[in-house]
């Protein structure tokens, strides 16, 4: 009951003019950035928050902003994927086996608005998750000492690398180096400055949002600009839209698909690291295993466009219990909202949920409103968004350079912050050819204050015994899994990344 | 090849962290695990993947020609320029001429690249100088 009466105060906040405005405007760039191959969900919202924070939003509305941008992304990513066979996001990968075959039979209107539900099903079935699972989270993590939350962290890099990257000390570098670059600037404890080389900018470390923008953004343009192609406008006007509703049959044939798959996706958003790409990826899988008895999938089956649909959805709902709940995200958008809140000065975890309610109860709130919202962008409005496919990135990328600019210099005012971005853009450039996930060091940049001072709270509080990080049953538990979740990859990891990224189209976004 | 060198790289670079990391002043106010701690011990993970990935390499990526390594190199060095000329010359101006720049080399033709150079430039201004009130660089011209 006290969920309910929570959740009562939360629509009360987010029910404002101001936040539904926010929410609003989130869906319907976030539905246009998921479309557009080449903005995912991960940079769309790095490339917004320098703007939700130098409008001076509060936490609520900025993050009301960039989780409506979110969530429309997961749910724009499929109109490419079904309309041109290009992915408009990574997780919108598993859609275009059956939606673009769907769209080549006439029916791409039918493809579209069925995937709509199958999204709105996924998300809104998550956020109901989000609600039951984040509080029962909490309580545990109200028992975690230091100790527990360095083990926590150590989790979270071990097991993220299992899915992010086909090679295992790739996804590591990539952690230790984002810890790294974390460590750089004034410690916080004993107030010596670490690794800044005389240089004043770095005493407060770098910014990660620099980071963030620099990698995700930029380094998006260097790779158009590497393959200079003219994008996606060839052949959008070739594909007929069609009727726009489904037929009830082919709906009612696809419930029981949506609500597995939605259990499904929501389950693998939760597990650290997985995220929505891991989400649709097994829906489809399994859906194709369960159900496929005609070997209709693959050929256009309505089915095989629901099941990734509404499992990528949902994992986008259930990867930000972990975020919420406590300050570990499951994925790379989630890891991009950690941003966000760190940067308004609130610690996602426990106790966010004890002293921000509003915060926390106001955004679920607002999921639930940009759901709705959502839904009805995209299955009347869709024609609206095909018509944006039209522009080419040719015109698209500088926009999306110059952003990216306006937006980090409205941060800090310095040319300093922008020649760090970048060197980060051409970092992830590089970093991306070699296969290295940009995750993990987008992660470990993030975490890395916390994690150094969770340690050295926990060697201090025990009067410099080191064996303190594994004294408790919790610590021990969370140390194990995180073992089991980088080895466990080792062994079976590698057949069933082959398969996900066997589609992996070089043109969509990096990561979810 | 590639994994090789960049497995070299990760190692120097690993070596040189851990070395800054020795270097550190220690205050004589400490808690029991100081400044260097953690950063030696990312150190060693840094070394150790970078190690991993030198003796055990992917297949090789596929790098792009000389020419579209040019390209990229260019782009930097606008991009850089851009950031240099930003306060000088004002918004307006240098965001016109880097996003032109870039509209060109991603394949537009000379016009349609100053009309996107242009255009960019001005709407990111009326967008997010004038309406949202965001503060841009000043240029001599006053905007």
């Amino acid at each position: 009951m006290e969920t309910f009466a929570n959740l009562a105060d939360g629509f009360a906040i987010a029910l404002t003019w101001q936040n539904l405005l926010l929410a609003l405007l989130g869906c319907f760039l976030g539905t246009v950035m998921g479309a557009l191959p080449g903005l995912g969900p991960s940079n769309g919202v790095a490339i917004l928050i320098p703007l939700a924070f130098t409008l001076g939003l509060g936490a609520t509305p900025s993050l009301i902003l960039l989780t409506s941008v979110y969530y429309g992304a997961m749910y724009g990513g499929r109109i490419s994927s079904i309309l041109l066979n290009i992915p408009g996001d990574e997780p919108a990968m598993m859609t275009c086996l059956d939606g673009h075959p769907m769209a080549l039979k006439g029916m791409a209107g039918e493809a579209l608005s069925l995937s709509g539900v199958a999204s709105f099903v996924g998300a809104f079935l998550a956020t109901w998750g989000l609600i039951l699972l984040a509080p029962q989270l909490v309580k545990i993590a109200l028992l975690f000492g230091p100790a527990e939350y360095f083990a926590l962290f150590a989790l979270a890099f071990m097991t993220l690398g299992g899915v992010s990257s086909t090679n295992q000390a790739k996804s590591a570098f990539a952690a230790a180096l984002g810890l790294g670059l974390a460590t750089v600037g004034v410690d916080t404890q004993t107030g010596v400055p670490r690794f800044t080389y005389g240089e004043v900018h770095l005493y407060d470390g770098l910014d990660f949002l620099v980071a963030i923008v620099g990698l995700f953004a930029l380094s998006e343009v260097f790779i158009f600009l590497e393959n200079r192609h003219g994008g996606a406008e060839a052949d959008a006007g070739k594909v007929k839209i069609g009727r726009l509703y489904p037929p009830l049959s082919m709906l009612k044939a696809c419930v029981p698909t949506m609500l597995r798959t939605s259990f499904l996706g929501f389950l693998a958003g939760v597990l650290p690291g997985a995220g929505a790409s891991l989400g649709s990826f097994i829906s489809y899988s399994m859906e194709k295993r369960l159900v496929d008895k005609e070997g209709t999938f693959g050929t256009g089956d309505p089915r095989g466009v629901a099941a990734p649909e509404a499992g990528n959805n949902a994992a986008a709902g259930g990867a930000l219990v972990p975020m919420l709940a406590l300050g570990v995200p499951g994925s790379g958008t989630t890891a991009v909202l950690l941003a966000v809140l760190l940067a308004l000065n609130i610690t996602p975890g426990p106790l966010l949920f004890t002293q921000n309610p509003d915060v926390v109860w106001g955004l679920i709130a607002a999921l639930f409103i940009a759901n709705f919202m959502l839904l009805a962008m995209n299955i009347p409005m869709v024609g609206l968004f095909t018509r944006v496919l039209m522009v080419p990135s040719r015109i698209l990328m500088p926009i999306v350079a110059m952003v990216s600019f306006v937006g980090i210099y409205g941060i800090s005012g310095s040319t300093f912050d922008l020649l760090v971005m970048i060197g980060f853009g051409v970092m992830g450039w590089v970093l991306r050819k070699l296969d290295v996930p940009l995750v993990p060091i987008i992660l470990g940049t993030l975490l890395g204050n916390a994690m150094e001072n969770n340690l050295r709270r926990a060697v201090t509080i025990d009067n410099g015994d080191w064996t303190t990080l594994i004294d408790s049953p919790l610590s021990i538990g969370l140390w194990s899994i995180a073992l089991i979740g980088f080895i466990l990859p080792l062994i079976i990891g590698r057949k069933v990344k082959a398969g996900m990224h066997a589609r992996r189209d070089e043109e969509g976004a990096l990561s979810d | 090849m590639s994994d090789r060198i960049f497995g070299i790289v990760g190692i120097l670079l690993a070596i040189g962290f851990a070395l800054s990391a020795l270097a550190i002043e220690e205050s004589f106010l400490s808690d029991a695990v100081g400044p260097k701690a953690f950063p030696l011990i990312i150190a060693a993970i840094l070394g150790l993947s970078s190690a991993t990935i030198a003796l055990r390499p992917d297949a090789e990526p596929a790098w792009p020609a000389l020419a579209r390594l040019v390209e990229i190199g260019a782009a930097v060095v606008v991009m850089i320029l851009y950031a240099e000329f930003l306060p000088i010359a004002g918004f307006v101006i240098a965001t016109a001429f880097a996003a032109a720049y870039l509209a060109w080399r991603l394949g537009s033709g000379p016009i349609e690249a100053v009309l996107v150079g242009i255009g960019t430039s001005l709407g990111i201004y009326v967008i997010f100088h004038l309406v949202l009130g965001l503060s841009l660089a000043r240029g001599p011209l006053g905007f």
